[in-house]
């Protein structure tokens, strides 16, 4: 019992400030929001070529400046390498997630982070929110950085917000992997043992568009190919910050700064 | 010897071409590969292609006989796999009641091709998934967890189901109990819910997609697999990576182990209900991740391992940065940790559950982790090392018993050889680039590609077409072995005991289902 206290001293109190004090620091190396930046060449097609996911496209209003879907972005940098120009960067900014699909399609010019709030939720979860995981074809990945938002350093558990055991337990249903067609009836069957009214949150590329599997027909593309979504989380994986600051904003718990 | 005469002896890496591999009838592949399982090489792989479609019409065949299957053996005492091949006949006598380890890959080829194994004991579907060729051979199109399942009939006897989606938050899968009372008498696993179809997908390759398929085919072992990978493609290319790629892939590969097993000892704390272990090991297991992200930006590796070499390299300051983060990491792992292996309460809830034989885990195939908690020396790294392996040795750590004691036990001495590994490993990189342009790749060859991946052996079997593209690409997780000995390790448990016993396993259900 003794050696049990000593160790608790040994190992302190870790939880973090945020989002009272600041976010924990991101490493240098980490791909956050891509920002785009002038014209590109004309008939230069580097950036998407190499894009394993059609990321990126030619916007349709303007003299050839890009557009890029963070909601179908990998996060693996080929663009950024392959441009010739440097008009694709990665900066460090973790505020990725919107309530919309079409605020993820970025283009040129800098923007603030697109409005992941979210009016229903705000009003009924914002003090208390459980949530039913769903991997529906993810990686793991998706899935284990969702769940290290229970762990004592990121403790969402101090906004309400929990992962249940049950759907007749939740609130609503956080949806990683692409929804696989062997997915696709469980995620149904869960999704309708959701009480009314319920949220749908989409974390990962997977869950936003089919990710890396975008266009198999083992899968669907996406949870809003099954449920509506009400929030989307894009990364591969997103960030544990990012998936937190997500469920924040969607709360109204943390303001939205435009 | 004499058993292997008949095989093609190669390397871990090495490519070979496709007509130097010795082909066989039937009937002789089956006896050549029975007889050296049973001296003991084991199955590393059993992928089967279709042969190429022949310009004349060729002589009268036996149905079916469009199709290779090719026997990749890992042969211990030499350290070389054995490659041998033979035209799959529509249906064979299945080798698996003389070899238990090849059951689960002739369920996957009667799947996959809609063949048959003649009496194969347990003959279903592991992934429902459509065949490749569109045949029907009187199966029924798969229907996801739709099968045979085992009974059981007798007064007090029942089922337990459970799954696909469950409790936590875990992969889909569904696990069927059949019980007397409490006591579980067998279980039987079906899988296929996370199917993508990735080894479909890699045909035609490289593709700018397939490194990112290989990264996420089981997304907690992305180093793993894209090293798997890329070593692949670099023996079809005729490329060595350079060595600092090899160091920097090592480091990677170790942290990757170090943080799945810490993360694993935590959840194994938190079933038997030990929540300082738990909470601890939850957030070094963070910490551990974060080291990776140092390196290359992403908590999991992606964008790190490249055919070719590695993406980041890692400058003297960062080396110091993870130097010094290691030490905090080996303070408050082995704080945690050892809270946790001497807490009587912990150890009579992991000793004796959940055993396995090691004769069991022998014929059956097992892997990685699970087998070393066996006694079993297995380890790729040390019996077949390729990269950086080849200087810097680690030992193979193994733990009698083959219960989840052992296993938690085996894990925490990977921990520590992991923390010695990467400590040396950053403080003598070899100097030099990290990253080769990679050429085409090697017309008609084959290279078989075998790495430790923090569960076990991972293995990929990659040939090209004539232009050099993909021509199959298979791909064993070590999942693929284990599942099995999880459903064994149950037998005669409590059926409480299966969150403890599923947890000492960690296999992956992606990786299984591709
Ligand atoms: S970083 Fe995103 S947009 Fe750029 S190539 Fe990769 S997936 Fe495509
Ligand atoms: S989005 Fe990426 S990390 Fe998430 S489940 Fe899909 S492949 Fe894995």
């Amino acid at each position: 019992m003794l050696k049990i206290f000593q160790e608790r001293c040994r190992q302190k109190y870790r939880t973090m400030a945020y989002p009272d004090g600041p976010a924990p620091e991101l490493p240098d190396r980490f791909a956050g929001k891509p920002v785009l930046e002038g014209p590109c060449r004309p008939d230069c097609d580097a950036c998407r070529n190499v894009c394993p996911t059609g990321a990126i496209a030619i916007a349709p209003e303007s003299s050839a400046g890009l557009e890029l879907d963070i909601g179908r972005c990998l996060f693996c940098r080929s663009c950024e390498k392959a441009c010739p120009e440097g008009i694709i960067r990665f900066s460090r900014e973790h505020r990725l997630a919107a309530a919309s699909r079409e605020a993820l399609v970025i283009g040129t010019g800098p923007r603030g982070p697109a409005s992941a709030r979210h009016a229903l939720a705000t009003r009924l979860f914002s003090r208390s929110l459980k949530l039913r995981q769903v991997c529906a074809g993810g990686c793991n990945a998706c899935e284990a950085d969702s769940n290290v938002l229970g762990t004592p350093v990121w403790d969402m558990g101090r906004f309400g917000i929990q992962f249940v055991a049950s759907p007749r337990h939740a609130d609503g249903l956080l949806i990683t992997g692409p929804v696989t067609a062997n997915m696709r009836l469980a995620l149904e069957k869960t999704y309708a043992a959701v009480p009314e009214p319920k949220i749908v949150i989409a974390v990962g590329a997977c869950a936003i568009s089919g990710g890396p599997y975008a266009g198999h027909p083992e899968q669907g593309d996406g949870a809003a190919s099954l449920v509506p979504v009400d929030l989307f989380i894009p990364g591969c994986p997103p960030h544990p910050l990012t998936i937190l600051d997500g469920l924040l904003r969607f709360l109204g718990i943390v303001r939205e700064d435009r | 010897m004499g058993a292997m005469d008949d095989f093609l002896l190669t390397g871990n890496g090495q490519a070979v071409a496709l007509r130097t591999v010795p082909r066989v009838e039937f009937q002789g592949f089956r006896r050549a590969v029975v007889t050296a399982v049973a001296a003991g090489a084991r199955l590393a792989a059993l992928p089967v292609r279709p042969l190429p479609v022949q310009p004349l019409p060729k002589r009268a065949m036996a149905p079916g006989s469009d199709l290779e299957i090719l026997a990749v053996l890992a042969l211990p005492d030499c350290a070389r796999l054995g490659l041998l091949a033979a035209v799959l006949p529509e249906r064979w006598p299945a080798l698996t009641p003389d070899c238990p380890a090849a059951h689960w890959f002739e369920r996957e080829i009667a799947e996959q091709w809609g063949v048959e194994p003649d009496g194969h004991p347990w003959l279903k579907p592991i992934r429902f998934a459509p065949p490749y060729r569109g045949r029907s051979a009187g199966l029924a199109p798969p229907s996801i967890g739709r099968t045979d399942f085992f009974t059981m009939a007798g007064i007090e006897s029942h089922e337990v189901a459970v799954g696909p989606v469950h409790a936590g938050i875990i992969e889909p899968g569904h696990f069927r109990f059949l019980c007397h009372g409490e006591t579980v008498h067998h279980l039987e696993i079906s899988l296929g819910y996370q199917h993508r179809g990735i080894e479909r997908a890699m045909l035609g390759g490289p593709s700018p997609r397939g490194i990112h398929y290989m990264e996420t085919l089981a997304g907690d072992t992305t180093i793993g697999h894209a090293t798997a990978y890329s070593r692949a493609v670099e023996a079809l290319a005729g490329l060595t990576a350079p060595a600092r790629a090899e160091g920097l892939r090592a480091i990677a590969a170790e942290l990757e182990r170090l943080a799945n097993h810490i993360g694993d000892l935590g959840a194994l704390a938190g079933d038997v209900g030990f929540l300082p272990t738990l909470n601890y090991c939850g957030r070094i297991r963070g910490d551990v991740l974060n080291l990776t992200a140092q390196l290359c930006g992403s908590r999991f590796g992606r964008g790190l391992v490249r055919p070719g070499g590695v993406f980041w390299d890692a400058e003297g300051e960062r080396v110091d940065q993870l130097l010094g983060s290691l030490e905090t990491v080996r303070r408050d792992v082995t704080g945690a940790v050892t809270l946790m292996l001497d807490a009587p309460s912990v150890l009579a809830r992991l000793e004796g559950t959940g055993r396995l034989s090691a004769e069991t885990a022998r014929r059956i195939g097992l892997v990685g982790v699970a087998a070393r908690a066996c006694g079993l020396e297995r380890d790729v790294r040390f019996e077949y090392p390729y990269g950086i392996y080849h200087l810097a040795q680690l030992p193979v750590n193994t733990w009698p018993g083959g219960d989840c004691f052992a296993r938690a036990q085996v894990r925490w001495l990977e921990i520590q050889a992991s923390l010695d590994f990467i400590g040396e490993g950053l403080a003598d990189l070899p100097a030099g680039p990290c990253h080769r342009e990679v050429p085409e790749l090697a017309a008609e060859t084959l290279a078989v590609s075998l790495v430790e991946g923090w569960r076990g052996e991972i293995c990929h079997v990659v040939g090209t077409d004539s232009a050099g593209r993909f021509a199959f690409y298979k791909v064993v997780d070590p999942s693929f072995h284990n599942w099995f000995g999880l459903a064994l390790a149950m037998r005669g448990q409590e059926i409480s005991d299966f969150p403890l016993c599923n947890k000492s396993f960690n296999l992956s259900y992606c990786g299984h289902d591709l």
